[in-house]
């Protein structure tokens, strides 16, 4: 099993026709993730990849039976994009942009109270839930199948630490970027739920970094919540300067708070084991599954 | 982006936030001459630069005369503010403003920002304003007044009118703090700001609320929609390298070390800056590559990155969105531009690394291929030495 996504996932495309979202569509398609149809405005009627478009993200619903949707729209549309595919009803929408104004998502993120639909981003690298279903960017060649939950705030360093897992025999049941914006669709808390909820997953790898609060909540919920299921993190930006914004509009060290020495802290105290250093996350998670006793059941025969 | 208080109080001026009549200055003559025009008989000379502090640091001062005026002014004028804000370096100061001296009976706090938690715009005001408001957020949290905003109900009269009386604004002033206040909201919608702040807003001996200073940020990512806020710029201000990053929508910051970093995604270019520290070795910079980069961003970036105090670049790119042989491309350009006279670090993974380890490979150029993070970084600290 797998959190979010499977190989029931029926995926649109918005804004299949740009450079970005061609070669992804066509990246996905390979993967073997169902692309049932794509969006761009005024360009419905044609077909790209063998996928048909549409020019209305409800149509392209009506007509494919789509749940999900990625997004790969520039930044100025994005947010309006969004609200099409969260009034459209879609189960699950996948947002790939970075660089959304903040006061776009403030509304987007207040709109979505209530709807049906959940948000994973924006400026994500989207998610996989290898052997079946992909949705967004990241590099498939490195995922394997298997029992661990991976959520992390960084795209690339998702990568790594699936690299380095994959690496380890340990294979992950879902991969999930939840975006370096600071008002975002989804946090660590609800993909930490998902996973303890599905059989499969027996154990998660978390990647945070400096600013905001969302790696101390995660680390309460864990100590409160994943008793069964280990957790191993990872916390970049223990030496970046404070009062310098570090790419991600979310990873800004203010007023004190949000340091990266302050959520290992708080991690450890509530069981999770940190990573030292980016290169140590697989090592991290396989002493913290051994001592659970379930490291042979982990790994991948 | 940032600007300077007299450009903040510009925007209050239109969007009817009452504040002081001034004018901005780049000589003493100049200052001399704008002061004559104020109906006052005191006035305030301030430093304009890009940093708090100002008055600490004796960049603001008071005068009687208008040859006072000449005298402040030439002063502050060609000045350096160093504090924690600015860095070692500091902050020269181009310009001043000459405004009226204001009566001030009491100070207050009042901003408006960002509250990424509750996806709101938030007030924060406080009946204690001025230049020790961050020492009163510290030790006394409680005469900080917070009020959540939100973005689609809009700033609602009564809200304005909680935050009136929580911090002690007279009866008398009541109607005209709300508008001041909903008309700063209207600032921060419209012109897409992070941060509008009035400190202080002072209420005068003769009974009127006034912004004696003035602050207002802008988010950078809405910046395309605000060519008359791009306008506002001021190149002066900026660290020389950020802005020509920023022209190539690349994100870099300048640090101290030795090691040039490349890397796509801000995640993993902080977890290289904290593994080459681990290793003993300094970061010369932060600089994220980004998603969509093309063989003339990485270009701009590798140029970014050839500076006399770095002696080993390091480049860690793990592409999803980025590919690696447009990487790779960018990586030989520019090593063949600028001159590689340092030892280039490569390590390279993820979306179409065997094209981009071809070019590095058929490029000719000396490059210290690694396979993963863990052996590049070491190497890089090594070469660095």
């Amino acid at each position: 099993m797998s959190i979010l996504i499977n190989k029931d996932t029926k995926l649109i495309v918005q804004g299949i026709t740009g450079g970005q979202g061609q070669f992804h569509t066509s990246q996905m398609i390979e993967y073997g993730t169902k692309v049932v149809g794509g969006v761009t405005p005024g360009k419905g009627g044609m077909e790209i990849l063998g996928v048909p478009v549409f020019d209305t993200v409800k149509e392209a619903k009506e007509k494919t039976g789509a749940n999900t949707s990625v997004i790969y729209v520039p930044a100025a549309f994005a947010a309006d994009g969004i609200i099409e595919a969260i009034d459209a009803e879609l189960d699950l929408v996948v947002c790939i942009t970075e660089g959304i104004p903040v006061l776009d998502m403030m509304r987007v993120k207040n709109y979505l109270v209530g709807k049906k639909t959940r948000l994973i981003g924006p400026n994500c690298p989207g998610l996989i839930s290898p052997g079946e279903c992909k949705v967004g960017i990241l590099p498939a060649r490195i995922h394997q199948k298997g029992h661990i939950g991976v959520i992390s705030r960084s795209g690339t360093l998702t990568y790594e630490a699936v690299d380095q897992l994959t690496k380890s025999g340990l294979g992950q049941s879902t991969a999930v970027g939840i975006g370096g914006d600071p008002i975002k669709g989804t946090g660590f808390i609800d993909v930490l739920k998902m996973f303890k909820d599905d059989p499969e997953t027996y154990a998660v790898v978390m990647i945070g970094e400096i600013g905001g609060s969302g790696e101390e909540d995660a680390a309460e919920w864990i100590r409160d919540n994943m008793k069964d299921k280990p957790v191993a993190a990872f916390i970049s930006g223990r030496t970046a300067p404070a009062g310098k914004r570090m790419g991600h509009a979310g990873a800004i060290i203010s007023g004190g708070k949000g340091t990266a020495a302050g959520k290992v802290a708080m991690l450890e105290s509530c069981g999770v084991k940190v990573a030292p250093t980016p290169d140590r996350i697989g090592e991290t998670l396989i002493e913290a599954i051994k001592e659970a006793g379930i490291y042979e059941k982990c790994l991948n025969k | 982006m940032k600007i300077h208080e007299y450009q903040a109080k510009e925007l209050f001026a239109k969007f009817g936030v009452a504040t002081q009549q001034g004018y901005v200055a780049t000589t003493k003559e100049q200052a001399k001459e704008y002061a004559a025009k104020l109906s006052s008989s005191m006035y305030v000379v301030k430093a304009q630069a890009h940093c708090g502090g100002r008055g600490k640091a004796g960049g603001v001062k008071l005068a009687r005369t208008l040859d006072e005026v000449e005298a402040a002014a030439s002063k502050i004028l060609g000045m350096r503010i160093v504090n924690k804000q600015t860095g070692a370096e500091g902050k020269l100061v181009r310009k001043v403003l000459v405004t009226d001296a204001v009566n001030i009976k009491k100070e207050f706090y009042l901003s408006l920002a960002v509250d990424n938690e509750n996806a709101s715009v938030v007030i924060i005001a406080s009946g204690a304003g001025g230049t020790e408001i961050e020492e009163i957020a510290a030790s006394q949290p409680e005469l900080i007044v917070k009020q959540l905003v939100s973005t689609t109900m809009g700033l609602r009269d009564y809200e304005a009118r909680y935050v009136a009386d929580k911090i002690g604004i007279r009866k008398e002033n009541v109607k005209e703090f709300i508008l001041m206040l909903k008309n700063m909201y209207r600032l921060f919608v419209e012109k897409d700001c992070s941060l509008v702040e009035i400190n202080p807003l002072v209420e005068t001996e003769e009974g009127k609320l006034i912004a004696i200073d003035g602050k207002v940020n802008f988010d950078d990512n809405a910046l395309f929609r605000h060519p008359d806020i791009l306008e506002l710029r001021d190149v002066d201000e900026e660290n020389p390298k950020e802005y020509e990053a920023a022209k190539h929508d690349l994100n870099y910051v300048s640090l101290d070390g030795s090691i040039g970093c490349m890397v796509n995604g801000a995640g993993l270019a902080m977890a290289t800056m904290d593994i080459i520290h681990a290793f003993g070795g300094e970061p010369a910079n932060f600089l994220d590559v980004g998603g969509t980069a093309t063989t003339e961003r990485v270009t701009a970036a590798f140029k970014l990155l050839s500076d006399a105090s770095v002696r080993a670049i390091l480049v860690n790119i793990f592409g999803g969105i980025v590919k690696c042989d447009v990487i790779a491309e960018g990586i030989v350009i520019a090593a063949k531009e600028v001159g590689l006279n340092v030892p280039l670090i490569v390590r390279l993974d993820g979306t179409n690394v065997e094209k981009g380890k071809q070019i590095l490979k058929d490029s000719g150029l000396k490059i210290y291929a690694e396979g993963d993070l863990r052996s590049a970084a070491r190497k890089a600290v090594e070469m660095a030495k």
